[in-house]
């Protein structure tokens, strides 16, 4: 499997939450063989992400690192707006017609640009989250993202949203998965244990 | 029964779900059947660590709190 790699700022000394991460880049997949007995089934969770907003990516991010923590197999069908922040650092504007690209112009792509769902405030509001997040340790969403895809969360993109949106497979960071539709969606929110849309 | 911990999980600092995420990686350098302890500052670990450790199979065999501190030492399954 493909290790992360982030243009993250350079790592500062003695950050417990920096070397957390740093510890979780590189481990391979925990589900599965860390945990179960190979007679048993592993569990399943898949998540649909569909929101592009901080305040559900998050917590997508969050609940599928935890899962695949907790030997749990975790998928996340990742489709419309959803699909935003999965697009790789340095892309501002993605698309080929001018209605694809004024979408990206009014929702900036990337896991650091996400703006909150509620009292966004033209950017007031995810600063102040970020403040918070800073002022308590909590991992942030890129953070959650590197963990996430070091310990094997699958995140499978929205073929139909990737065509519509304009997005092509390299306008996508590395570690997404071939791309699927609502067949594939449905096949394996029917199989697993649980599933989420958010 | 006699508890030789191998392996300390610093997550003190850390918020959810980062002391579960590292103590996950932490743990596949532990042997079956050794033990580890955790320290952690979450307040919600103490709820967390009894949930990870129903999904997981590693047991929680002794737990302690001291001045803000969790403790968890916990046999790798």
């Amino acid at each position: 499997m493909t290790t992360a790699t982030f243009d993250a700022p350079a790592p500062a000394r003695d950050d417990p939450l920096r070397e957390a991460i740093e510890d979780v880049a590189g481990v391979p997949e925990v589900y599965g063989e860390a945990f179960n007995e190979p007679e048993q089934k592993v569990k399943e969770l898949v998540i649909v992400n569909w929101s592009g907003d901080l305040d559900k990516v998050w917590p997508v991010l969050i609940l599928s690192s935890t899962a695949a923590a907790s030997g749990v197999r975790a998928r996340v069908f990742v489709t419309f707006w959803g699909l935003l922040p999965f697009v790789k650092d340095g892309k501002r504007i993605v698309g080929e017609n001018w209605m694809q690209k004024m979408l990206t112009l009014m929702q900036r792509p990337g896991i650091d640009h996400l703006k909150l769902s509620k009292m966004n405030f033209a950017g007031m509001g995810p600063w102040m989250m970020g403040t918070l997040r800073k002022k308590y340790n909590v991992a942030s969403p890129r953070e959650l993202l590197q963990a996430a895809t070091a310990m094997g969360v699958e995140f499978i993109p929205c073929q139909m949203t990737m065509d519509m949106f304009g997005l092509k497979r390299e306008d996508l960071i590395d570690e997404m998965g071939e791309p699927a539709g609502a067949a594939t969606a449905i096949e394996i929110m029917t199989e697993a244990d649980a599933s989420l849309f958010i | 029964m006699t508890i030789q911990i191998t392996q300390t999980v610093d997550a003190r600092g850390l918020s959810c779900p980062m002391p579960i995420v590292k103590t996950a990686q932490a743990i596949k350098a532990i042997p079956a059947g050794g033990f580890f302890e955790v320290l952690a500052t979450d307040p919600g670990s103490v709820k967390d660590f009894a949930a990870w450790s129903r999904s997981t199979g590693n047991e929680i065999v002794e737990q302690s709190a001291d001045g803000g501190v969790f403790r968890f030492v916990l046999r790798r399954k």
